[in-house]
């Protein structure tokens, strides 16, 4: 649910909730994103060719 | 057949027996899919739910493998927040049982909610005043950490591996799990807690209404405490099975010894805390709503006092003093022992506070309501445990789930 949806309104219990869900995934979002940047990044630089 | 698969070094047995494994735990999972079938497409009726019973027996299977999957944050927590560096040598195996317990949880949820399709409006139209919401809200993210984490696994397949960006995906995600098991422990204390504050705030219900301190009931605190303490021994239990199965020691006594001493030592407060909050509710809660403990444990053929004494002696205080002692870390047949109680322990605690709680009659009018569940729902109970079992079986055939194997077997 976002703040433009019909059902929305400005209390607690929906900032909480619904702040805390967002906040979940943004933080999960913005890593993952991270890593699969630098991975094409370490890629492109010929990285990971051979093991560790 | 397939030994370009399996990881460098170790050995497996071979293809054929290892298919016929696979088939025969098949069978029972296509047992459970035809049942979750009947269900959805025919719908509750297939189970012995009604408007006096409204819990089915996977209801239980849910709350227990939440509780089982535990080991997967708290090991993470423990590893990668606090710095214990010797458990990463089995968190490859908490990772796995987190992800099969979580993903099976989501599977009985989307069987319970009678309309999968549906799933999607608990995030569009969020009740924000029920404790479930945060559970499905903290659940979902979770099980997204945890295939996050199970990935990097999967990448370091052998012939995997050896793709460049896949390499370098599993050692990028690597460097930043700090961030994912940060977030996983952060999500698991909410949605352990918001199970366990459920059937404390049913009033109706004397036999699970707790008090507790601002919004959050007691049970809130033991349900996410017990999760760490009793998950851990799931861990423990699946690598020890799998020990046995092998015939291979896969984990370092020492890595054991830690997890089950940290795992002891939470389990022991649990415990306390446990006959704390059972001693409060016996004496001052449950007598100020008209009841007395007794009256929870008879005039019925199946609930009696036993289950209490089985859930907090038997299945904690015991498996608590083993894991406690260093003679008992270290006693093969012991250390087993007290794992598979204590995970009997934390399962008997779900069962109690999902279904002991609906069977109670709290009107004089009422009798206990001793519940036989249909085979559909018996199906759909041990499906989750046929898909984790091909499950491990696949992870460990292909994938380097313990670090130490190769090591511990040359």
């Amino acid at each position: 649910m976002f703040p433009f949806s019909f059902e929305w309104i400005w209390d607690v219990g929906h900032m909480v909730f619904m702040g805390g869900l967002w906040y979940a995934l943004t933080i999960i979002g913005i890593t993952m994103t991270y890593c699969i940047l630098k991975s094409i990044i370490d890629t492109m630089q010929g990285k990971g060719g051979h093991h560790h | 057949m397939d030994s370009a698969l399996i990881p460098e070094g170790v050995k497996r047995c071979s293809f054929g027996k290892f298919a016929i494994g696979i088939i025969i735990v098949g069978g029972v999972l296509l047992w459970g899919v035809y049942a979750m079938l009947l269900i959805w497409l025919k719908g509750l009726n297939q189970t012995n739910m009604n408007d006096y019973y409204g819990f089915a027996l996977w209801i239980w299977a849910d709350l227990g493998v939440i509780a089982l999957g535990g080991g997967a944050f708290f090991t993470g927590f423990l590893r990668y927040v606090i710095g214990k560096d010797e458990l990463k040598n089995i968190i490859n195996c908490a990772v796995l049982i987190g992800f099969i317990c979580y993903s099976s949880a989501l599977l009985i949820l989307a069987i319970d909610v009678g309309q999968p399709l549906r799933s999607w409006f608990i995030f569009w139209h969020a009740n924000v005043h029920s404790m479930l919401t945060e559970v499905a809200f903290c659940l979902s993210c979770y099980f997204a950490v945890l295939i996050i984490e199970y990935i990097p696994l999967i990448l370091e397949n052998r012939q995997i591996n050896k793709v460049p960006f896949f390499h370098n995906l599993a050692h990028n995600m690597h460097e930043v799990m700090v961030i994912f098991a940060a977030t996983g422990a952060f999500l698991s204390f909410f949605h352990q807690g918001s199970l366990g504050g459920t059937p404390a705030v049913l009033y109706g219900r004397p036999f699970s209404f707790r008090e507790g301190v601002f919004i959050w009931p007691w049970t809130f605190f033991l349900f996410t405490w017990s999760a760490a303490a009793y998950g851990p021994c799931f861990t423990l239990f699946v690598t020890r099975l799998t020990e046995k199965i092998t015939k291979k020691k896969l984990v370092k006594q020492n890595v054991i010894d830690l997890l089950a001493k940290i795992s002891g030592w939470t389990m022991g407060t649990y415990v306390i805390a446990k006959i704390i909050d059972t001693w409060y509710w016996a004496t001052v809660t449950a007598p100020a709503r008209g009841f007395n403990l007794i009256d929870f444990y008879s005039n019925n053929p199946f609930y009696g006092i036993w289950i209490l004494i089985a859930e907090i002696v038997v299945c904690g205080i015991v498996p608590a003093l083993i894991l406690l002692t260093p003679k008992g870390r270290n006693n093969s047949t012991l250390l087993f022992t007290a794992v598979s109680l204590a995970c009997i322990g934390v399962l008997l605690n779900r069962w109690v506070m999902v279904l002991q709680v609906m069977a109670i009659p709290v009107m004089t009018f009422e009798t206990w309501v001793l519940y036989i569940p249909s085979w559909q729902e018996v199906a759909t109970t041990v499906l989750p445990v046929a898909y984790g079992i091909i499950l491990v079986m696949i992870s460990f055939r292909y994938l380097p789930i313990f670090p130490q194997e190769r090591e511990l077997n040359p």
